[in-house]
């Protein structure tokens, strides 16, 4: 039990993070969509336990569908990712030193030398704000890593004497891929899919806190920092709620990636056993 | 012997130091303003950051405001009306010099003048300038000036930051090098970070208190709060967080000035876009805002409501603010009237200040309870600019129009709130040519009562004008009648 304390705490923290969002659908204190000027900027107290913003709106409740926002914006980025980047990755691998494999990768290359988050507010400032295009914006950076990091692992598999064996029997490339290469690399992408999931949490936080993630009133824990900024000196709560969220998420996320790792890596698993 | 010495002048020098700040601290100031002016020409731009520098410290105008929003003289000493009005003999001081030391004379006012007028003027308020027939130099000192009809508020439209004297010497630099007549020479741009100023020996006026002025441009409300509380800025005008005012007022370092603005912060609304272009729609919005709400909320308390387009401390604001009640029922019984009975779907288009961002959450939130979608989005001046001002591609947005006596941008069809309606247009051509007092009072309110009715815009309140400074400056505006940070009158307490 013990070996995998980093996985039950961040899985923890995820899940209550993701309880909160789903539970936010059902219920939640306040109507945030009801704004309550002789309300605001409440301390934390027994009606509302994270206290009010500057709307006089309940934090707890913008937290919780904030909650929402975020995992759903960090969740479609990593499915877009996941969704283009591996396929890449496979043909790459399959087709290695051939030209699509140089094509792929060096395409991969010059996204990946980009600044992601500054290339994102281009995007999103080119497009106009919202969550959608923040969505396809973080995305797009998550293709090259999963590319990357598909092709890397599939390269150590193509060597291996299964695969020799299907393609001595004649399988195309395609399904070898598709049957064989994918399977395999499962546990994989669920470690780099659990961290990149926590990155895109932290770029749609940065995107909306510049005011190009999700749009008012659709809340967003980035953008309840920003305008909380010119409050921090009078009223704290504000800023630290929204801050903690974020952290808390993806420090929850981080150790579970970690966690999961360990524990899915069946050569770690030996070397502890 | 000779360490003796080094140590000496060490010491002259550190005295010296010490003697420069100590003396430094009551001569000179530094300002901060958000907004840094795009160059340093106010007769060819309309951005009011140019003026908030630059008026009355470099550059002067025939009659000027002064602190309480009244005309008086500037360069011109007199004036002399004809009788039917149209003719304005100004006599100039004499002895006045332009900072390149060139003469100011008749014959600067009448370049500056038929410059502002011409054809090809650059000028952002040639409504200004457009009922002058002629301007002839009589002497060196004396310039008459001809109207085409008789114009009211001739004298008040000269005091205006874009009708200052400039010369035709200095003309061609005068984005970058503004030499005009006032108290203060322009020293020094570093784009993006300040302006200097320093004191004109040769002023025609008294000589201002302070040697020398530094405007700093701090446009983020943070960095701005940081800048006051490290006392960085011993002024800051227009502080962009009035959250922050409070703590300011509690902090025996600081005085809060707050007075009023010309600007009237207004729901504009695209009266031509369907169903915005019906009058019922209209005032169910006006019914569904609650400007209290928005005051306290947006603004924390800073701002006085207003039911029209006027500004409340004018003597003839007439207060229509009953004519739009916040009576959220009352708007939906006027939308289902207007055939929306489940209210219908627009957008709200929002400038960076934290009036028309806050405000917009909030109207937005008061417009949903009648069944109103306002979508917004948050857009940067240049594409606001853009999209809404320009391009009339907008439903409802919000924004402070800070000019002095505006309300005759209601007579403008192609103006972006897209009103056309013939009978106030007529009222204001006859209202620019009347120059009875009385007369024109109540020409002024019927001119509010009309757009008040029409509900052609929601009016939500004027801004307030908040100044945060060091407690020892004397002798800041208080209120803004133009915008202006006239340093003039400004000096240090000891």
């Amino acid at each position: 039990m013990m070996k995998y304390r980093s996985l039950i705490a961040g899985a923890c923290l995820s899940l209550i993070v993701l309880i909160a969002a789903a539970f936010s659908f059902a219920w939640i204190p306040y109507d945030i969509t009801q704004l309550s000027i002789p309300d605001k900027l409440q301390t934390p107290n027994w009606n509302h336990w994270l206290g009010t913003d500057h709307f006089g709106r309940d934090i707890l409740s913008m937290i919780m569908v904030g909650a929402r926002t975020s995992l759903a914006v960090a969740l479609l980025a990593v499915g877009i990712g996941m969704g283009i980047g591996v396929p890449l990755g496979l043909a790459a691998a399959a087709g290695r030193g051939a030209f699509i494999d140089e094509v792929i990768m060096r395409t991969n290359d010059l996204i990946f030398a980009f600044p992601s988050l500054v290339i994102a507010i281009l995007i999103t400032a080119l497009f106009g704000a919202g969550a959608m295009n923040a969505i396809v914006a973080i995305g797009v950076f998550n293709i090259p890593v999963f590319a990357r990091v598909s092709r890397g692992a599939a390269l150590s598999l193509w060597q291996k004497e299964f695969i020799l064996a299907a393609r001595v029997s004649g399988k195309s490339k395609l399904r070898i891929s598709a049957e064989h290469i994918l399977p395999n690399l499962t546990n994989l992408l669920i470690v780099q899919g659990t961290i990149q999931f926590s990155l895109g949490i932290l770029a749609e936080a940065g995107l909306s806190y510049v005011g190009l993630g999700a749009q008012p009133p659709t809340p967003s824990w980035g953008r309840m920092l920003a305008d909380a900024q010119t409050m921090v000196s009078f009223a704290p709560h504000l800023a630290l709620i929204p801050g903690s969220a974020i952290i808390l998420t993806v420090l929850g996320l981080n150790l579970m990636g970690d966690g999961l790792r360990d524990a899915l890596d069946p050569k770690l698993r030996k070397s502890r056993q | 012997m000779i360490k003796s010495k080094k140590y000496i002048a060490a010491t002259a020098i550190a005295f010296a130091t010490v003697a420069c700040t100590g003396f430094a601290a009551s001569s000179d100031i530094t300002v901060a303003m958000q907004l840094e002016p795009p160059h340093l020409d106010p007769t060819s731009a309309a951005a009011g950051a140019i003026d908030s520098v630059l008026y009355s410290n470099v550059f002067e105008g025939l009659t000027r405001f002064a602190s309480d929003g009244a005309i008086v003289a500037g360069l011109a000493k007199s004036w002399d009306i004809s009788q039917d009005g149209t003719e304005y003999t100004f006599h100039l001081r004499s002895g006045v010099q332009f900072h390149d030391g060139t003469r100011m004379d008749a014959e600067d006012v009448k370049f500056s003048l038929d410059r502002a007028r011409a054809e090809d003027s650059t000028n952002a308020q040639k409504a200004l300038f457009s009922g002058i027939a002629d301007v002839a130099v009589v002497d060196s000192t004396t310039v008459k000036i001809t109207l085409d009809k008789p114009n009211g508020s001739f004298l008040f439209n000269m005091a205006w930051g874009d009708a200052v004297i400039v010369a035709a010497e200095s003309i061609e630099d005068i984005k970058t090098n503004p030499v005009g007549t006032g108290a203060f020479i322009f020293q020094n741009w570093v784009q993006g970070d300040r302006i200097e100023l320093a004191r004109n020996d040769n002023y025609w006026g008294s000589a201002p208190a302070l040697e020398s002025a530094t405007f700093k441009f701090i446009s983020d409300p943070t960095a701005a709060f940081a800048a006051v509380m490290a006392q960085d800025v011993d002024v800051f005008t227009s502080f962009p967080a009035p959250e922050n005012l409070p703590q300011f007022e509690a902090d025996p370092r600081f005085q809060v000035l707050e007075g009023s603005t010309e600007g009237e912060t207004i729901l504009s609304t695209n009266n031509k876009m369907p169903p915005l272009d019906n009058v019922k729609v209209r005032k169910a919005i006006a019914h569904a805002i609650d400007r209290q709400a928005i005051i306290d909320g947006a603004m924390f308390g800073y701002g006085t409501p207003i039911g029209t387009h006027f500004a409340p401390h004018h003597p003839d604001y007439v207060d229509l603010t009953s004519n739009s009640q916040h009576d959220p029922e009352l708007a939906k019984k006027l939308l289902a009237e207007a055939g929306f009975p489940n209210g219908f779907e627009t957008t709200l288009k929002l400038p960076p200040p934290s009036y028309a961002r806050r405000g917009g959450e909030i109207i937005a939130s008061q417009l949903r309870a009648v069944g109103i979608q306002a979508e917004i989005s948050n857009l940067e001046w240049a594409q606001w600019l853009e999209q809404v001002f320009r391009g009339n591609d907008y439903g409802l947005t919000i924004v402070s129009h800070t000019e002095p006596m505006d309300i005759g941008i209601y007579a403008r069809p192609d103006y972006y709130f897209q009103y056309d309606n013939p009978e106030f247009q007529s009222l204001i051509t006859d209202l620019n040519a009347t120059t009875d007092t009385e007369m024109r009072s109540e020409m002024l309110k019927k001119a509010q009562n009309i757009i008040s009715k029409d509900y052609v815009n929601g009016y939500l309140f004027e801004l307030a004008f908040t100044t945060v400074a060091d407690a020892k400056v004397r002798g800041l505006w208080k209120n803004a009648p133009t915008q202006a940070t006239d340093l003039t009158g400004v000096s240090w307490s000891d």
